[in-house]
């Protein structure tokens, strides 16, 4: 059937924010389907409120409204565009929960909007649970008993008959947020209440345990004239009660015989069947009982998916711009393989290696919470390896985690070997985020296959090669360097060994490693990820390396430049970068330049290979790049893009005599430097605060006390602030420099003056050697002292001064140009008193350049690149920065609710998962929009809690009037209510939960609070007000806790009620000629 | 210990066997499923050919009786990438390599098997010789060249039974005239199945859909078969070249009419030169679960399992007497064709699966339809 011809624009809604369970992932999907929607000729609207995203370029959609993803919102963005038809199926939870409300509201019938791929009831029937299990009953497949309830009573009632464990599901939450595994009565009350409050609908599902089943996925398409195939089978290696988003997963499935399998996509094509989803993607989980092969059915998404993301990039086949042919009416058998480019998407890839994703988690970020994994996803990114063996996969998957690992173990980084018997054992039983180094410990002390099966539950199969794994770093270590001869070195290649683990067990160096390796000509070769296992050529140059025969990589005598990718998202690392590094791809397309790009990230863009003209899927350690590097031969390397991760290997690629391009690694280590950026701040005669290096305890000690407390601590040379302290005494000084790695380390302490209440800036610039251009000034609501990814910021500045404004720009010219920046650079500064000082300075791409890009409508990533190829801002066009006449409001979003006893109070560490822009003509419309967009509610009426500190006081009074002015009633602790009161600021005083009940926990209980402002600094008070802030997050009360973030949220209020809400598309407010 | 895999061209490979020493010559072949080896390795289909498959990690679920897909094993080598000792499953009864060992077939693992499927995919299917014991490679490529190769071959009366049988309580059991087929069905259709090398699937399903399955050897001739009044008459599937199997061709060209019949694979090539058509090699054939195949007189695509490295050229039949009914959608190859006038159809593929998808189990409802 050829295309839809009665439809003509399409909307698309996008998945907003980065959150734990909806990552880049949606912007790879979305990316794809928008451009897919275009090729074909459709107008297409989106709306996405994630303006780090791809999707969201201004050259993609032909209307791209970065506004909130609220149903609302979307409603408006259909009375103005009046599209034809919506595409939910691609935006992850978020749009597919959003396009139910808004088809409820009737805002699709009344607008004659078809809902594409998918209808209503369709993702009703497939995520409404009691309607699962009846589709499910009806053709004849299982799924665990299981109860639906609706109130507490029920569930406990419901409890008894299943039996404990039982699992607690929330009905349409993301990511099985607030599910978990309940083994008692007390459990189960906690994990019941949480649910029913979570859900959409009030409602839980209480199901049968299959702890300890094994898990699989598999990724099914099918078209309008019903054809039906299976792109991909993924196995988990942790059994059942893992989430799947925590669980390392392995594609193919590699532990079913064929009859096993067939029966698994048998049910799978008769469940998209069943649940009736049109055209697309969906993902079907099963469980399969490892005594008996019992198999049941988990759950269906009927869109695509972060499977559907591994799966695009595990098989070759782009799951989400086919399902986007499929919803516009074309059938699998019309759509051409890329890949192959003679044959068709009507068929089922096969591989020829084994794919392994790992989750990265960051509990190291939330102290508080337990290291535990179960049904509610943890892991804020992941990172997939391709290998011939499963071996190789695995430890090329584990040295691609970004967490300082080289692989399985054997790096001298386990550290395992004093633990007791008992805690081994433990560590193998609960699964937790570092359970691979306890079986690496148990296989080493000799733990069988069986007793660690016992253990954990892991598939003997995938136990074997662990052991396998383990037992060669024996007969290496045995062999000594002596011993590695080309035959041995080649097998060792194979189980995936790095040079460094190598070295490690020789006692050797990386360097010796690789010189023997260049000697013995044990070198990688590079195969081809081609959908159909070479069964037909194919011509799209998507690699990964392994140690055989053949080489299928051809190197072009192009010109071409190798682009680094950031690796897994992780906390303070994320999307934005990939941006970049997609943005550098293109850039380099558009001036004939050959792109490669390296990455090992399967959720993102960058490793999309439609994005650069070669794509290496690799770990990006210094030996895999260089490997790569020796393979391409390419005139130039960007690190500066890809975040920290390529910028740790800038100096030891240059050191091997890589050509880095851009800013010179030496103009970054002058920035990073704390002694050489001294003199080159005194040299420009620009200020910064009191500041010291140390390495040790005492050092620190003394420095403090110089410099004055309270200070900044921190570790050099980290992203996103990790380990990043403010220290108020002696004792905070003792307990930070106590945090293993931190004294003594390679990289020394930072300790700066923290300049209490001061105001940050972020700059954004772009220099070419010679002349400096201000991308963007974005001014901080929060104050200094708040991590700056964690903060939110307005664009332009709305409180500065313009002489400040124009001695920012003046500073960061200057700054620029004595670095010798070429390309992009990032400037914090400080404000207080009317005094600048310089906090950092980072000569690479920032969090936000893709945030002011959106804002000004200047794609700052690719006139940087250019600038790196040796452009001048002149031949570029771009000689003058950018003035905006419209506010963009830059909000940050959480992951709290998903960390059990975390607070969240921000600070010095970045906690944020990412980023919305609301965008508006007005400044209180466009922060409002940013609240909007990261799920909170600005309350119209009702009472608001005030808090704080008594620093806090004075900056509270402004705000406080203004909600009285609007009718809401003040409630306030005893401190912060005698302070308003005398201020002539009326409002009810409650108890602190220490002044005893009824307190505070009770009016937020009992739905008697609107909004919670509560603010407090240093241990002591945070203490006392973690349980108000806690409560505020897990009932879902909106919460700040800043001052200033209450000064503006109020300014949103207020904007909220004086003005009508609009939405416009960001072309409006960048295109010139198309605004006012 | 070391094992090196020639071809006749003179490209050379050295792993590893699994199994032991040993030596085998063959057509190198490969299969791109990623499960099933085990009943690809009991596919009669696969005689004479050394198979390669190009999923890298084999014997992950042992092997089983149930999965038996003949008696034996019948490639002359089975090459893979790395070979799973540790097999994880509970319906596995044993290992991959002992499984081999007992049926004297040859496995070699760790060389670059992608290498091998590409030459392949180049420059076509080719003769080589896989050994433990000579490891010289013009000694082996002289070899290699010296053997008869597929083409003409008569590899069919290798592989058929010699006494009938029929299938009961999912096994053979030697007799004849239905005596030993299944019973206890309920007014059972009658069908006689022609073994070229039959997959006991093929017996499996017809005997599941109710029939009653008397399996005969290939060289029966038509006035047996019409003797024993059968309702349908069923052509396996069967290793080599169609135009290599002596009598049977005249043998079909005689029962056509008089009893609805359906022709899988080797069958039905044997179909297609009965209506007077020939075949032809294709370069390196079709080997795996994931060609795509479309009934045209459906438009519906389904996945399928398929073996073969021949192939009906429909140009050589008349149009007015055969209709072609599936195509593959990868190269446009005959994949199915039906006779107009008499009740018979055949497809290339394997709708009995084993290994690969069910799509196309409709075709057994379509043959039963007719009797």
């Amino acid at each position: 059937m050829p295309k839809r011809t009665d439809i003509k624009k399409i909307l698309i809604i996008g998945s907003g924010p980065i959150i734990i369970s909806q990552a880049c992932e949606f912007d790879y999907s979305g990316a794809q389907a928008v451009k897919a929607l275009k090729e074909e000729g459709y107008e297409v609207v989106l709306i996405n409120s994630n303006p780090a995203t791809i999707m969201t370029d201004p050259e993609l959609a032909d209307s791209t409204y970065i506004e909130p993803i609220t149903p609302e919102m979307v409603i408006k963005v259909i009375e103005k565009e009046r599209p034809d038809a919506l595409l939910p199926t691609l935006g992850g939870q978020t749009a597919l929960n959003t396009a139910i409300k808004v088809a409820e509201m009737g805002a699709l019938e009344k607008y004659n909007v078809e809902m594409l791929a998918a209808n209503i009831d369709v993702i009703r029937k497939a995520e409404g649970r009691e309607e699962f299990k009846a589709a499910m009953e009806s053709i004849g497949l299982n799924v665990p008993m299981s109860v639906i309830v609706h109130t507490l009573a029920d569930a406990m009632a419901a409890a008894e008959e299943i039996g404990f464990p039982v699992i607690v599901r929330p009905s349409f939450t993301l990511g099985g947020t607030g599910g978990g595994v309940a083994y008692n009565r007390h459990e189960l009350e906690e994990l019941s209440s949480s649910g029913l409050d979570l859900s959409m609908t009030t409602e839980i599902m209480l199901e049968r345990s299959l702890l300890g089943w094994k898990e699989y996925e598999l990724e099914v398409m099918r078209d309008s004239k019903d054809n039906v195939v299976i792109i991909c089978s993924i196995e988990n290696v942790d059994a059942m009660g893992v989430h799947t988003g925590d669980s390392i997963t392995v594609a193919p499935a590699q532990t079913l015989s064929d009859r096993e399998y067939q029966n698994m996509r048998d049910a799978a094509i008769a469940i998209i069947r069943e649940i009736g989803v049109e055209t697309g993607g969906s993902n079907v989980q099963f469980a399969v009982n490892p005594v008996d092969g019992e198999l049941m059915v988990i759950e269906m998404n009927p869109r695509v998916s972060r499977s559907s993301a591994l799966a695009s990039k595990a098989t070759g086949f782009p799951i989400a711009k086919i399902a986007a042919k499929l919803a516009v009416g074309y059938t699998l058998d019309e759509i051409k393989n890329d890949i192959t480019r003679e044959t068709y998407a009507s068929f089922e890839p096969t591989i020829d290696y084994c794919v392994v994703k790992i989750p990265r988690w960051t509990f190291e970020k939330f102290p508080e919470a337990e290291d535990l994994l179960s049904t509610a996803m943890k892991s804020v990114g992941e990172t997939m390896a391709i290998g011939r063996t499963f071996k190789e996969a695995f430890q090329k998957g584990m040295r691609s985690l970004e967490t300082g690992r080289f692989g399985f173990g054997a790096d001298g980084k386990n550290d395992l070997g004093h633990l007791e018997l008992e805690d081994l054992e433990s560590g193998l039983r609960r699964p937790n985020s570092k359970r691979v180094s306890y079986i690496h410990e148990g296989l080493k002390r000799g733990f069988s296959i069986e007793k660690i099966f016992a253990l954990t539950q892991i598939d003997p199969w995938f136990l074997r090669n662990f052991q396998q794994i383990v037992e060669m770093e024996g007969v290496i270590r045995e062999r000594g360097f002596q011993g590695l001869d080309a035959a041995f070195l080649r097998r060792t290649k194979e189980y995936g060994f790095s040079d460094y683990q190598l070295a490690f067990l020789t006692g050797t160096s990386n360097k010796d490693v690789r010189g023997l390796r260049a000697k013995l000509g044990v070198t990688p070769v590079y195969k081809l990820v081609d959908t159909c296992a070479a069964e037909f050529e194919s011509y799209t140059p998507y690699y990964y390396s392994t140690y055989e025969q053949e080489n299928e990589a051809v190197a072009s005598d192009k010109k071409k430049v190798i682009i680094l990718g950031g690796g897994p998202n992780r906390i303070g690392q994320g999307i934005e970068f990939d941006y970049c590094c997609v943005h550098a791809a293109f850039a380099l397309k558009e001036i004939g330049v050959e792109s490669i790009m390296v990455n090992s990230n399967p959720e993102t863009v960058s490793t999309d290979y439609d994005t650069s003209d070669k794509l290496y899927f690799e770990p990006l350690t210094l030996e895999d790049v260089l490997n790569i590097i020796e393979q391409e031969k390419p005139s130039g390397v960007i690190v500066q893009f890809g975040g920290q991760t390529p910028l740790n290997l800038a100096v030891a690629l240059e050191e091997a005599g890589v050509p880095i391009i851009g800013t010179p690694p030496d103009s970054i280590d002058r920035a990073e430097d704390r002694k050489r950026f001294q003199q080159f701040l005194q040299k420009l005669g620009l200020r910064q605060p009191d500041n010291d290096t140390v390495y040790t305890l005492e050092e620190a000690l003394v420095a403090s006390e110089k410099i004055g407390y309270p200070v900044v601590v921190r570790p050099s040379y980290v992203l996103g602030g990790r380990d990043m302290r403010i220290a108020y005494n002696d004792k905070e000084i003792r307990n930070f420099m106590a945090i293993p790695g931190i004294a003594g380390g390679e990289h020394p302490v930072l300790v700066d003056k923290f300049l209490k209440d001061a105001i940050e800036v972020d700059v954004d610039a772009i220099c070419d050697g010679t002349h400096t251009v201000i991308g963007g000034i974005l001014e901080h609501i929060e104050e200094a002292g708040i991590h700056s990814g964690d903060s939110s910021c307005v664009l332009p500045p709305h409180t500065l001064s313009p002489e400040l404004v124009e001695e920012i720009k003046r500073a960061s010219r200057a700054m620029a140009e004595e670095l010798g920046v070429i390309g992009l650079m990032n400037v914090q500064f400080a404000v207080k008193d009317q005094n600048l000082y310089i906090l950092e300075v980072n000569p690479r791409a920032s969090r936000t350049v893709p945030f002011v890009s959106k804002a000004t409508g200047v794609p700052l990533a690719k006139l940087a690149t250019k600038v790196m190829m040796g452009m001048s801002l002149e031949e570029l066009g771009f000689t003058r920065e950018v003035e905006i006449s419209h506010w963009a409001v830059k909000e940050a979003v959480f992951p709290f609710d998903r960390f059990d006893n975390v607070d969240t109070l921000l600070g010095p560490e970045m906690k944020s998962t990412g980023e919305v822009m609301g965008i508006d003509d007005d400044l209180g419309l466009a922060i409002a929009k940013g609240q909007l967009a990261t799920g909170s509610t600005l309350p119209a009426s009702g009472s608001v809690f005030i808090s704080v500190r008594d620093s806090d006081k004075q900056s509270i009074l402004a705000p406080a009037r203004t909600l009285v002015e609007m009718d809401f009633k003040i409630i306030a602790t005893r401190g912060t209510a005698k302070f308003l009161e005398s201020h002539n600021v009326p409002c009810e005083r409650v108890n602190k939960i220490s002044q005893g009940r009824p307190h505070i926990l009770d009016k937020l209980q009992d739905n008697q609070v609107a909004w919670v402002v509560n603010t407090s600094l240093g241990r002591r008070t945070t203490e006392d007000s973690y349980s108000i802030r806690r409560a505020a997050l897990e009932l879902h009360v909106p919460y700040t806790t800043t001052a200033t973030g209450a000064v503006a949220v109020v300014m949103a209020m207020k904007a909220m009620r004086e003005k009508e809400i609009g939405v416009h598309p960001v072309q409006y407010f960048t295109r010139e000629g198309t605004k006012r | 210990m070391k094992a090196v895999i020639v071809l006749e061209d003179g490209t050379f490979f050295e792993g590893r066997s699994f199994t032991g020493s040993g030596e085998a010559v063959g057509e190198i072949v490969f299969n791109t499923s990623m499960s099933g080896y085990q009943e690809i390795l009991t596919d009669p289909s696969y005689t004479g050919q050394i198979v390669t498959m190009t999923y890298p990690l084999i014997g992950n679920y042992g092997v089983n009786k149930a999965d038996m897909e003949s008696a034996s094993v019948h490639p002359m080598a089975f090459l893979v990438k790395e070979y799973n000792d540790y097999p994880s499953n509970y319906r596995s009864e044993g290992t991959l390599a002992d499984f081999l060992r007992q049926y004297g077939v040859l496995g070699v693992e760790g060389f670059d098997t992608r290498a091998l499927v590409r030459h392949i995919r180049t420059k076509g299917a080719m003769k080589g010789i896989v050994s433990t014991e000579d490891l010289d490679r013009d000694s082996l490529v002289a070899r290699a060249r010296q053997w008869s190769g597929l083409v003409g071959q008569d590899m069919v009366s290798r592989v058929t039974c010699r006494e009938p049988y029929g299938w009961a309580d999912n096994r053979p059991v030697p007799g004849t005239n239905f005596a030993t087929a299944q019973s206890g069905l309920n007014n059972p259709h009658k069908i006689v199945a022609f073994d070229f090398g039959l997959k006991y699937n093929q017996a499996r399903i017809l005997t599941d859909k109710g029939c009653q399955v008397q399996v005969v050897p290939a060289s029966t001739d038509a006035e047996t078969v019409l003797a024993m009044n059968p309702d349908g008459i069923f052509l396996s599937n069967g290793p080599g070249d169609p135009e290599g199997v002596p009598g049977v061709v005249a043998t079909i060209r005689s029962l056509l009419g008089k009893k609805p019949i359906f022709g899988i694979c080797l069958g039905h090539q044997l179909l297609g030169l009965a209506y007077g058509g020939s075949t032809y090699k294709l370069k390196f054939g079709h080997r795996g679960g994931n060609q795509p195949v479309k009934d045209l007189t459906t438009g519906r695509v389904e996945i399928t399992s398929q073996n073969h490295g021949f192939c009906v050229d429909m140009d050589s039949i008349n149009p007015e007497e055969v209709e072609l009914t599936h195509i593959n959608l990868n190269d446009g190859s005959v994949e199915g064709m039906r006779h107009k006038k008499y009740q018979a159809f055949s497809v290339q593929y394997h709708p009995e699966h084993a290994p690969g998808p069910h799509d196309a189990m409709y075709l057994f409802d379509r043959f039963l339809k007719m009797l």
